[in-house]
């Protein structure tokens, strides 16, 4: 589904990706672990086609096309789903306009007739009933006011809506308590399908204890300096970055 | 590649400024000399067929406009405009008038058909009487004899000097003598047409009444005067809209419009501006100079302004309450947009001279492009206004970083009981709202769209609804081009 070559990106002509590849299949659930400043959301960044990271080398393919010449809309109507680290808010625009407007450009691009209010208000109530998000937010402007649980849950809902093909959740953990956590990953567990995939994107192995990956990939300094299995994620716990900083010491 | 040529042909599009409205009708116009004199004057108030009282009126007007300058207060950056290279009255020659008066131009018709102005009755959004101006003359007036049933007046201002001459003469010039300001003294010597109309005692209008005005000769100005009497008990929605073609010249635009609320009445005016805004780099459009007022004469009345100011080059425009009777109230809601070189300074003016008057003031700027954007407000409560109440909020969104918003709000009391607030907030599109919403399948200029849809929500829920859908798609491709 995804599959990333040597990417190489930097932000105001800072080298910040430094040659990562990875390769991302239907069904599946990658994690990516590193410290602060590794490089994890410039990666998120580069996928959902923020215009400030500037690719200078490498390519990216999804669904056999070059993501890297698409849009950010495009891509998002392609079925990339990011989830924000830090949500935006947009005062005077109401949550359920906004997503009213999101699901019927996709709809529009897949060829299929807007949703009506109705039938997208009763889609809306399905979803939370899915992902088990009591939201009384609909009414209210996009994020504004919201607390930190509520706007990483309505990313959540969002996703459950749009469902994506290929959902990137950026350090959507960071912040919350155990309990929006759980709701957060039941979420995640919930909407994840044979047919799409998931990249989390997190800096602690708590996430992980509820959304199991089937690899995890370490980032450090711009590289993928480990790819394993789950228990990788378990060990980096135990072990705390610094061992991957001595790790990478002794094969320089 | 065929791909890119047709993106190419996407961003002409969108960035080609998009005035739906800009096209000429090819119609016979019947037109004065160019210039302004005594004897121009006479002209036109022959042309009128208007009485001597009314022509004492328009030249006692035009020597006192003689005596001003042009006021240059405003944050506007005005070029010298020759008053003697304007023609002050065209009217277009309707064709088939001889034979059955009702019937209009074919041309004319569909001019406003393309304005989506029907002027058939069968085919008029329903419950919205229409009174169509083009330049300086009125040329149909929808649901007059429905409207008649209930003693409601509506007509072209022509005719209610021709048939109501003594309402006229009661009410001319009362909320806005002509010695009010240079643009007043202007139209109120060279005024051609507008609307006239009058609400009985009790009465409750049951339909919105409307002007459309047009702007269609080249090197005219329009200078058009609205009347609106409600008389006590009674009740009446006014919406205004207005549009001209594309030209590399600046045209004037200098209206009045006077309202007069007595005892318990209520009036509820609505605007909805697109005059020709010029091109992106800031040629052409119109200048509007307008002065609109309104005095709450009884006790309890209401007068209620809403606006929506996306056209003109330039707009000097601060539509106003007179609160005299007791309990009366005065709104003031606007949503002012300038993007290329578009300039607005704009707001109100709310004189609290009665007990107990209350005025609210919601004022949302937008900028865009290298737009300028001015509030320009005051609240005055005079020494007898106990208890007199004002809520005034002045937001200013701004788009890229070449725009400006300015708020300048003047507040004067003279009795200890009043309350007067004040709020301003100015904010900012940010480049991480557009891509949230890209990020969700929202394309930028639709995002853009949402997000000042969002901002001017609030407003343009006061509007009547097909308005408020107008006034909508009207903000979104006002900005389109807009963010590069």
């Amino acid at each position: 589904m995804l599959i990333i070559k040597n990417l190489r990106a930097s932000i105001e002509g800072k080298e910040i990706l430094r040659g990562i590849s990875l390769e991302v299949r239907e069904g599946e659930i990658h994690a990516i672990m590193g410290p602060n400043g590794s490089g994890k959301s410039t990666l998120a960044s580069v996928l959902a086609g923020r215009s400030y990271v500037r690719v200078t080398e490498g390519s990216v393919t999804y669904c056999s096309r070059n993501l890297l010449e698409m849009t950010p809309e495009e891509r998002a109507r392609e079925g990339i789903f990011l989830g924000f680290q830090y949500p935006v808010e947009i005062p005077g625009v109401s949550m359920t306009n906004f997503l009213k407007t999101a699901v019927n450009e996709q709809r529009k691009h897949k060829g299929m007739e807007p949703l009506s209010a109705s039938d997208f208000l009763k889609l809306m109530r399905e979803k939370k009933e899915m992902v088990g998000i009591d939201s009384k937010l609909d009414n209210r402007s996009v994020n504004e006011g919201f607390s930190g649980g509520e706007k990483k849950k309505n990313e959540i809902l969002q996703m459950a809506m749009l469902e994506p093909r290929l959902a990137i959740l950026d350090e959507t953990d960071s912040g919350l308590d155990i309990d929006a956590l759980k709701i957060v990953a039941y979420g995640v567990n919930k909407l994840h399908k044979p047919d799409n995939a998931v990249i989390v994107i997190t800096h602690y192995q708590r996430l992980l204890d509820y959304i199991i990956p089937d690899v995890v990939h370490v980032l450090y300094d711009g590289k993928i300096v480990m790819t394993s299995g789950k228990e990788l994620a378990m060990e980096l716990e135990k072990k705390g970055y610094e061992w991957v900083r001595r790790e990478m010491e002794k094969n320089d | 590649m065929p791909e890119k040529k047709e993106k190419d042909n996407i961003i002409n599009e969108v960035t080609a400024g998009q005035y739906k409205y800009g096209f000429y009708t090819n119609i016979e116009s019947e037109k004065i000399p160019k210039g302004l004199n005594e004897d121009i004057i006479k002209l036109i108030s022959v042309k009128k067929n208007e009485p001597g009282w009314l022509l004492e009126f328009r030249l006692k007007s035009y020597r006192h406009w003689l005596t001003l300058e042009m006021p240059r207060w405003a944050n506007l950056v005005i070029p010298e405009i020759d008053y003697q290279d304007i023609i002050y009255y065209a009217a277009p020659v309707q064709k088939s008038k001889k034979d059955s008066p009702d019937e209009i131009d074919p041309e004319l018709k569909k001019t406003f058909d393309r304005l989506g102005i029907p002027l058939e009755e069968q085919k008029i959004l329903s419950g919205v009487a229409i009174d169509a101006v083009m330049d300086s003359v009125s040329v149909k007036t929808t649901f007059k004899e429905t409207l008649a049933e209930l003693g409601v007046i509506f007509c072209s201002f022509s005719e209610a000097v021709r048939e109501y001459p003594d309402l006229v003469k009661k009410y001319l010039g009362t909320v806005v003598p002509y010695t009010d300001n240079f643009f007043a003294a202007l139209n109120s010597a060279v005024f051609s047409d507008g609307s006239f109309c009058y609400i009985p005692r009790g009465v409750k209008c049951p339909m919105e009444l409307s002007t459309y005005f047009r702007i269609n000769s080249a090197n005219t100005g329009q200078f058009e005067r609205t009347l609106i009497i409600a008389d006590e008990d009674s009740y009446v929605s006014y919406l205004e809209g207005c549009t001209a073609p594309i030209r590399d010249e600046n045209q004037l635009h200098a209206a009045i419009v006077e309202i007069i609320a007595e005892k318990n009445a209520e009036v509820k005016y609505s605007t909805v501006q697109n005059w020709y805004p010029g091109d992106h780099e800031g040629k052409g459009g119109i200048f509007n100079f307008v002065t609109k007022r309104g005095i709450c004469r009884g006790e309890n009345s209401k007068i209620s302004w809403t606006q929506v100011e996306t056209g003109s080059a330039i707009t000097w425009k601060y539509p106003s309450c007179i609160l005299k009777g007791d309990n009366s109230t005065g709104e003031f809601y606007s949503v002012a947009l300038t993007n290329h070189f578009q300039q607005a300074d704009t707001g109100t003016k709310m004189i609290h001279i009665g007990k107990n008057t209350r005025s609210t003031i919601i004022s949302k700027g937008i900028s865009a492009g290298r737009g300028q954007n001015s509030y320009r407000g005051l609240v005055k409560i005079l020494k007898n206004a106990n208890d007199a109440r004002n809520y005034s909020r002045c937001d200013s969104l701004l788009l890229g970083d070449k725009c400006g918003a300015h708020t300048f709000p003047y507040i004067e009391v003279e009795n200890k009981t009043a309350i007067v607030e004040h709020e301003a907030t100015t904010s900012k599109i940010g480049e991480d709202q557009i891509f949230y919403c890209n990020q969700r399948g929202i394309s930028t200029e639709d995002a853009v769209g949402l997000i000042v849809n969002g901002y001017a929500r609030e407003i343009i829920n006061k509007l009547p609804m097909e308005f408020a859908v107008e006034a909508q798609k009207l903000l979104q491709i006002s900005l389109e081009g807009s963010i590069g």
